[in-house]
């Protein structure tokens, strides 16, 4: 059967996409090269929901990240998805810094954010005593939020398969055929025929655009590191330490995450390979140096986890987004590093260009519309399942610990390889329970976490 | 639920079973174990290799068997057990959340003991970078892949590390089917152990890479290998392997004393005990590997016999553990434990202050001092090595002051 529209990436950008389109009458597929959802980019980022206070004034981004900060927030409560308004902290530590905050409030302004304001020294340390010496001051952004950057596309996904898209995981587009009224979309797992194809396919997306006769723009891996801190710093880093832009390079920031960790990073480092997330030494130095300086006792505590993400560095100024009504073929591209927040109102933004180009789509109405999913609950801020005697008493297997570190029990195990979108894998486990991603990062739930998906995938066959 | 007890035991391994077996028949009421694995043993439930029993039931042992009589003897002694319960945090000074199958418990004890043994520091914690594939293990996950749930791991390892515990690892690896292609460490020389000449003597004919140190995991899906170093040359190599095992490397499984506010001995990184066992926290005491990262089991069960008597005690006539002065080791000493010293109190297990040490010390001779005068001086038999415990006689330390400051032992 022809699509109306098939979706290529189910990054978190692309998953937005086929949530918003399948709440139109349209018969949408989502296409994935990887085995799961948010498998690319957007599994490994900051994690922040961005108010867009710091973006260039103007543009498609910073008027997409200010609207989407305020969908997500919002559709976060409703789903259940991990988030928490822990307010950001810009630190100076020079006489340049100190003087550019000023103008990074009027910038906020600009950005229609007018709740930044700044604080003194010791206004500075009252709020994060664990800062090392030399802070000058520092600008407050109340709204600054840290999100679970797992749950988001996978809700977004699964909202969108319980409106009737379809999802292909495992499913590489590797060509497409532009005909008359309907596009061949060939993928590793067979042909796709639509009338439109949108292209979400974050660090792959110059690739796609070639497929459809463009060249608008290039993209290459920029690569992030990032170190996880052992859950007993959180109490050091109350909220989100943000670098002040400088002449002195780069900075790093240290955020908490909705798991309770403490996280520090990221480097930015250009490269050629679009796979290579690799850690490197380099990065580790990097990182540290800043800490030493920034918060010298968060190397006190234990390492959890490294991890590497791409950003999708390119050549443009802003977000490249449009509809090309010729070849029924659109474009959420150039999407670097505020995507995650963004990735609503892209979606409704580029809802907007389909419908401007002739695509005919009406709203369905409410009633047609199934209830928004209600994501497990594996943030801080709210109760978990292991400290909820109610769910224990009716499911026993929610009372049955596998991971202990994180506390995550079978039934949630259970749970995420049962769900809408079943984990398929280990990495899928652990982006929808949390599972394996604690302190001891296996000793005691490897093996056993590795038998329950070993019985699942028996029973699958 | 609300439960009271006179005894808490948190952890049933070697040291929390043995407490638990000495204690209950002497105490009035419940003594409770809580346990957060199915089933009650503590690490040698999956070390399944000869090594245990020797110091406590004079014999020896395989890690399962060992488990198994530890079990029978607290569950015969009237303790109770209670497996998949897990201290998940505290709901105030005496008391802490349990979550089973059963539900959330909040239990409350006159007298705590913390028993939660030690875990491998993994991959990250060890700033080891590279690729994140598949086949990386802590001995601890493989011991459990390849004997509890029977898992094929891969083909060909690389083993980091030289403790006792990489040997162990190195006979899991056989059993699992799997071949030790090197051993890599950072020491300058390996660390067997007497009673381990056997699986010494096993992996015989294994490549030992002396002075160097894994500079990367390599491998997008599964490990490929992994890149080393020399320390002396900065040479590097890549050992082709699909299985990485980090060994050793320990730090206690201390979350709830942390959480609890419990001082910490920035050493060992476990709460501070004195030689009876007492945590700078009144009816908080701690026993097993949780003090010190890691002694073998017999080690961690006569730590369980040892503080039953000092709850025991406590629970007669309660009282504050008076002030006590810290005992401070210099490197190369890592750590050194009981860590703090009080006047007029139990000598520690055995009569043994325990070490660790950073490098190679053949015969060492080690000196207390207070206040720069020195309290006492002995002069070991063993050497110190890394990887493995070594001991000294407690009046090393027995003449301290309880008002002259820190106690500082040095080794020369
Ligand atoms: C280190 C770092 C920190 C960041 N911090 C933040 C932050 O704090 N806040 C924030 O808002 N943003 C942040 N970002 C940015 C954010 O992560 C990205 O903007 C966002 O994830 C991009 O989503 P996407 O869906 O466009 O891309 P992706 O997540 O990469 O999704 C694209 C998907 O398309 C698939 N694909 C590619 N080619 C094909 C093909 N031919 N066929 C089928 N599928 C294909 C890929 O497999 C992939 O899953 C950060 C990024 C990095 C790297
Ligand atoms: C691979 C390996 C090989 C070894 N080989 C030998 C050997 O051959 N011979 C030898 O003598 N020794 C050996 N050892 C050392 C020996 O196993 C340990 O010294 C001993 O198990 C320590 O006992 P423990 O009671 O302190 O801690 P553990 O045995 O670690 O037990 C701690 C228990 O506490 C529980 N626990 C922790 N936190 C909580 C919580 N919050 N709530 C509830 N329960 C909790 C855990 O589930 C665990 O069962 C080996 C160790 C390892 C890792």
């Amino acid at each position: 059967m022809t699509r109306d529209v098939v979706v290529i990436g189910a990054g978190v950008v692309g998953a937005a996409i086929a949530r918003e389109l399948s709440g139109y009458n349209l018969e949408v597929t989502l296409i994935e090269a990887k085995g799961d959802v948010g498998d690319g980019t957007s599994k490994a980022n900051t994690a922040i929901c961005h108010t867009g206070f710091d973006a260039s004034p103007g543009t498609l981004e910073s008027r997409l990240v200010h609207s989407g900060h305020q969908l997500l927030c919002e559709y976060a409560n409703q789903t259940g998805i991990p988030i928490d308004k822990v307010s950001a902290m810009l630190v100076a530590w020079d006489d340049e810094q100190l003087q550019a905050l000023p103008g990074l409030k009027a910038k906020a302004e600009q950005n229609g954010y007018d709740k930044a304001y700044l604080i003194s020294a010791a206004a500075t340390y009252e709020k994060v005593p664990d800062l090392g010496p030399g802070a000058l001051g520092a600008l407050i952004v109340p709204d600054e939020s840290i999100i679970c950057p797992w749950s988001t596309p996978l809700a977004f996904a699964t909202e969108a398969v319980s409106r009737g898209a379809e999802l292909m995981r495992d499913a590489a587009v590797t060509g497409v055929d532009v005909g008359q009224s309907t596009t061949l979309v060939h993928t590793t797992k067979g042909d796709v025929e639509t009338r439109w194809v949108v292209n979400a396919a974050g660090l792959g997306g110059d690739t796609i655009e070639a497929m459809f006769g463009f060249d608008r723009f290039h993209l290459h891996p920029r690569r992030g590191e990032l170190l996880v801190f052992d859950k007993l710093a959180r109490p050091k880093v109350p909220v989100i330490l943000l670098p002040v832009p400088s002449k002195m390079g780069k900075g790093v920031l240290i955020s908490p995450t909705v798991f309770g960790n403490v996280m520090l990073g990221p480097t930015a480092e250009d490269m050629t390979d679009r796979e290579d997330t690799a850690t490197t030494a380099e990065g580790f130095d990097f990182m540290v140096d800043k800490a030493r300086h920034l918060m010298p006792t968060l190397l006190d505590e234990e390492v959890t986890a490294a991890y590497a993400g791409l950003r999708a560095a390119h050549d443009q100024s802003d977000y490249v987004i449009e509809a090309d009504a010729a070849t029924r073929y659109a474009v959420a591209g150039c999407i670097r590093s505020t995507g995650l927040t963004s990735s609503m109102a892209v979606a409704e933004y580029v809802a907007d260009l389909l419908k401007q180009a002739g695509l005919e789509m009406h709203r369905k109405s409410d009633a047609e519309l199934p209830e928004p999913p209600k994501m497990p609950q594996i943030g801080e801020q709210a109760q978990r399942p292991f400290e909820d005697a109610d769910l224990i008493a009716s499911d026993p297997a929610y009372g049955r610990l596998v991971c202990f570190c994180e506390r995550v029990s079978e039934g949630e195990i259970r749970d995420a390889l049962h769900s809408e979108i079943p984990a398929r894998d280990l990495g899928g486990v652990r982006r929808r329970t949390r599972a394996h991603n604690g302190r001891c990062q296996g000793f005691y739930c490897g093996a056993h976490l590795t038998a329950i998906l070993q019985s699942s995938v028996r029973e699958e066959i | 639920m609300n439960t009271h007890v006179p005894v808490a035991i948190i952890g049933a391994g070697p040291a929390g079973l043995q407490a638990a077996a000495v204690l209950a028949p002497r105490v009035d009421g419940p003594v409770v174990v809580f346990d957060r694995e199915a089933q009650a043993g503590g690490v040698p439930r999956h070390c399944n290799h000869p090594g245990y029993g020797m110091r406590d039931m004079r014999r020896v042992m395989t890690g399962p068997a060992y488990a198994r009589s530890l079990v029978k003897l607290a569950d015969r002694a009237g303790a109770t057990i209670k497996t998949s319960s897990m201290v998940t945090d505290w709901a105030d000074d005496h008391s802490f959340n349990v979550t089973s199958p059963k539900g959330r418990d909040t239990v409350t004890a006159d007298a705590i003991v913390i028993a939660t043994g030690a875990r491998e520091r993994p991959r990250a914690a060890r700033w080891v970078p590279g690729d994140r594939p598949a086949g990386v293990f802590t001995t601890g996950e493989l011991q459990q892949a390849i004997h509890l749930e029977h898992q094929k791991v891969g083909s060909q390892a690389v083993v980091v590390g030289s403790e006792l515990v990489s040997w162990s690892a190195v006979l899991t690896l056989r059993m699992g089917g799997v071949n030790t292609v090197a051993m890599v460490t950072e020491s300058p020389r390996p660390e067997t152990y007497a009673m381990f000449t056997y699986p010494g003597s096993l992996v015989f004919g294994t490549p030992l890479h002396r002075s160097t140190r894994v500079v990367r995991v390599i491998g997008r899906h599964r490990v490929s290998g992994v890149e080393v170093e020399q320390l002396s040359t900065g040479r590097r190599a890549v050992i082709p392997c699909d299985t990485v095992v980090f060994t050793g490397d320990w730090i206690p499984d201390h979350e709830l004393v942390r959480r609890a506010g419990i001082e910490i001995d920035p050493a060992t990184l476990g709460p501070r005990v004195d030689a009876g066992l007492t945590t700078a926290r009144e009816g908080v005491f701690a026993a097993g590997n949780v003090i010190h990262p890691v002694d073998t089991a017999g080690v961690a069960a006569m730590d369980g016999v040892h503080v039953a008597d000092s709850v025991f005690d406590y629970l007669s006539h309660a009282s504050a553990p008076g002030s006590a002065v810290k005992i401070v080791a210099e490197a190369p000493i890592k750590w050194v434990t009981p860590s703090a010293f009080r006047a007029g109190g139990r000598k520690p297990p055995a009569g043994r202050l325990l070490f660790w040490a950073d490098r190679y010390v053949p015969r060492p001779t080690l000196v207390a001092r207070q206040d720069e005068r020195v309290i006492g001086t002995v002069r070991l038999g063993q050497a110190a090595a890394p990887g493995r415990v070594f001991h000294a006689p407690w009046q090393l330390v027995a003449g301290a002051r309880p008002d002259a400051g820190d106690i500082q032992i040095t080794l020369g």
